[in-house]
């Protein structure tokens, strides 16, 4: 099979934007059922269901019973399974064990906060984590790839929550210790000042203060990774034959770096995005509890301490649906950058 | 052995041996308290009253902080270890019969792994560690049950590869069983990138491990674990940082060590492994 012809088999089937789009997001569709089925599969593997929960232990049976039928638990599991799914599509994820509320209001407020952490920390990731891979790639084996290659790899393999406690104490304590000007003494607690009284756009400046810190550290821990990967990517690249043949030409050197080698990275600095998501995420659950910011992660943290299954299944449902969404634009992206997959 | 194969080696094994050493040997009990108001938060390389002497200090109990570091390596390099060693055995497993059979079960298990990749692994450890009552077993076959896939699809994509080669019809000619085949044949040319791969994944087990135990979702003290010993010292980190730091380090070096080693390993197996950016935590 390898040695057939670039395209001589798919070429049956006409490539077009509007089927490959319709195509992508069924399979996109599909996955996310998949995901939906596994998460309800697993809440019913699991020891105890809601009544035990929510009935304290010493009522008598029939409290429980009872609850089990007002809550459908007596149902048949393809009964249950088609209610939540039915619930789900409608944008229903239940009420929440705890505060006896919607979990959607519930997700709706910490989701803004998230995506602020999240989507500034993924675009410094990959700007510096691209950055610094270059630079390395660059400059291969002379002094400065070793310590960059020294540093990325250390931080790679620190965990997120260690570096943040780390950054709190030196930039709180640490600064005002050391004398640093009032202006180096980052926030480390919270989205904002509660003192201050400001309201609307005022408060903007605050919350920019407040996220250097927890930026900074998801920042840091996802670009080590991305430049360790960056580094090899466009090693391998400059060893590729049109790099040799731009040189031989006689373009410049930054000139063979810009037009001819970060075209043809573009579309493996995509897929490097689409890699460096989950990493973001799973630090933002860490970085979100240790400076109290009331986002998904630590709304997670807190249902799962308390037992509150609806929240911990609405929030674990919009973490899937953003990695299966992120994913599918970035095939979309790529098709968009690279006429090769659209053979 | 390259240079870093050496050091990345050398690492790992002084902390493997002080691990299992130090709490052997070591004079003060690690899990024991006793005389707290004189022996808590004692800094480093310094003594208490009783005069025994704690090299990286003591913790709010007044437990030694080195010791406690020594016995908690034991637990995270035996869990990180056992978790990503199940995964490893349950990805050539499931990708092996899935590339060999193919049909209803290669479907089937290639769908459910692309549904748990579509969640982050951070994510599905919480899910699993709400679901289920924390401690060490758990972690171990929750890691187990959210490693496997990267392994699975490596040995299925090889196993698929090796069907169409010359001597697996050779193999089938001279009336082996497919059986046979697949585990005489098939299965030693897969098992070099599956081993690279859940090496890579010891260190990722590890920190994910101390991430659970710091959210007292993993380890459950009394057992020291380091995740738990950073967030014994979480909020001791302005007053007594090295409560904090020295498990922190403990951790670093330690994911430090596996993820060179894996590398390493992966470089000599030029292009058999894809180069992959896995959950941290």
């Amino acid at each position: 099979m390898g040695s057939d012809p670039i395209g001589a088999r798919r070429s049956k089937r006409h490539y077009h934007p509007v089927i490959y789009l319709v195509r992508r997001g069924a399979a996109a569709l599909g996955l996310l059922w998949l995901v939906l089925t596994l998460t309800f599969l697993l809440l019913q593997a699991a020891p105890g269901d809601a009544a035990d929960l929510l009935v304290a232990p010493d009522a008598p049976p029939d409290v429980a019973l009872q609850l089990r039928q007002e809550l459908g638990l007596d149902r048949s599991l393809s009964h249950q399974y088609g209610r939540w799914l039915g619930h789900l599509l409608r944008g229903d994820l239940g009420e929440s064990f705890r505060r006896r509320e919607p979990v959607r209001g519930i997700l709706a407020n910490a989701l803004p906060i998230s995506i602020w952490l999240g989507s500034i920390s993924l675009l410094l990731t990959f700007v510096v984590g691209v950055a610094v891979g270059s630079l390395q790639a660059s400059k291969r084996d002379r002094w400065i790839d070793r310590v960059l290659t020294g540093l990325t790899t250390a931080v790679y393999a620190a965990p997120s929550y260690w570096l943040s406690l780390a950054a709190v104490a030196l930039f709180t304590y640490g600064m005002s210790r050391l004398g640093a000007p009032q202006w180096l003494r980052l926030p480390a607690f919270g989205l904002t000042n509660p003192a201050s009284d400001a309201t609307g756009l005022a408060v903007f400046p605050d919350l920019l203060r407040h996220s250097i810190l927890p930026i900074a550290v998801l920042a840091a821990v996802g670009a080590a990774g991305i430049a360790r990967y960056a580094r090899t990517a466009v090693l391998d690249l400059s060893r590729s034959e049109w790099v040799r043949t731009a040189r031989a030409k006689g373009v410049h050197s930054s000139g063979v770096m810009f037009r001819h080698l970060l075209a043809n990275a573009l579309p493996p600095l995509v897929v490097l995005l689409m890699l460096a998501l989950p990493g973001v995420v799973a630090g933002s659950v860490f970085v979100e509890s240790i400076f109290a910011w009331p986002g998904m992660g630590r709304v997670m943290l807190e249902a799962i301490s308390a037992r509150d299954y609806p929240v911990v299944m609405g929030a674990t449902v919009v973490y899937a649906g953003i990695v299966v969404l992120a994913n599918a634009a970035s095939d979309l992206v790529l098709h968009a950058v690279d006429p090769r997959r659209r053979a | 052995m390259t240079r870093t194969e050496r050091w990345a080696g050398g690492l790992l094994l002084v902390l493997v041996a002080g691990a299992v050493i130090v709490p052997a040997i070591a004079k003060q009990d690690p899990l024991a308290i006793d005389d707290i108001l004189n022996a808590r938060l004692i800094g480093p390389l310094s003594s208490d009253e009783a005069g025994r002497f704690h090299l990286l200090g003591t913790d709010r109990f007044g437990r030694d902080l080195f010791v406690r570091m020594m016995l908690a390596g034991r637990l995270s390099l035996a869990i990180g270890v056992a978790g990503s060693a199940i995964a490893g055995l349950m990805g050539v497993a499931i990708g092996a019969a899935a590339g060999w059979w193919r049909g209803v079960f290669d479907r089937a298990a290639m769908a459910v792994s692309d549904a748990m990749l579509a969640i982050p692994r951070l994510i599905l450890l919480l899910l699993c560690a709400a679901l289920w009552r924390p401690g060490t077993s758990t972690v171990v076959v929750v890691l187990a049950a959210t490693g496997w896939m990267g392994v699975a699809r490596l040995v299925r994509a090889e196993v698929i590869g090796a069907r169409r080669q010359p001597w697996t019809d050779a193999a089938h000619a001279v009336g082996s069983t497919p059986l046979r085949v697949l585990v005489r044949h098939v299965l030693p040319n897969a098992i070099g990138p599956a081993i690279v791969a859940t090496t890579l994944g010891v260190g990722n087990a590890i920190l994910l491990e101390s991430g659970l135990a710091f959210l007292g979702l993993g380890v459950q003290p009394p057992q020291p674990s380091w995740g738990n010993m950073i967030a014994g010292g979480r909020d001791l980190i302005v007053t007594a940082p090295w409560v904090a730091i020295a498990p922190g380090i403990a951790l670093i070096l330690t994911v430090l060590g596996c993820t060179l080693l894996g590398d390493a390993w992966r470089d000599r197996l030029a292009g058999e492994v894809p180069t992959t950016l896995a959950d941290r935590a």
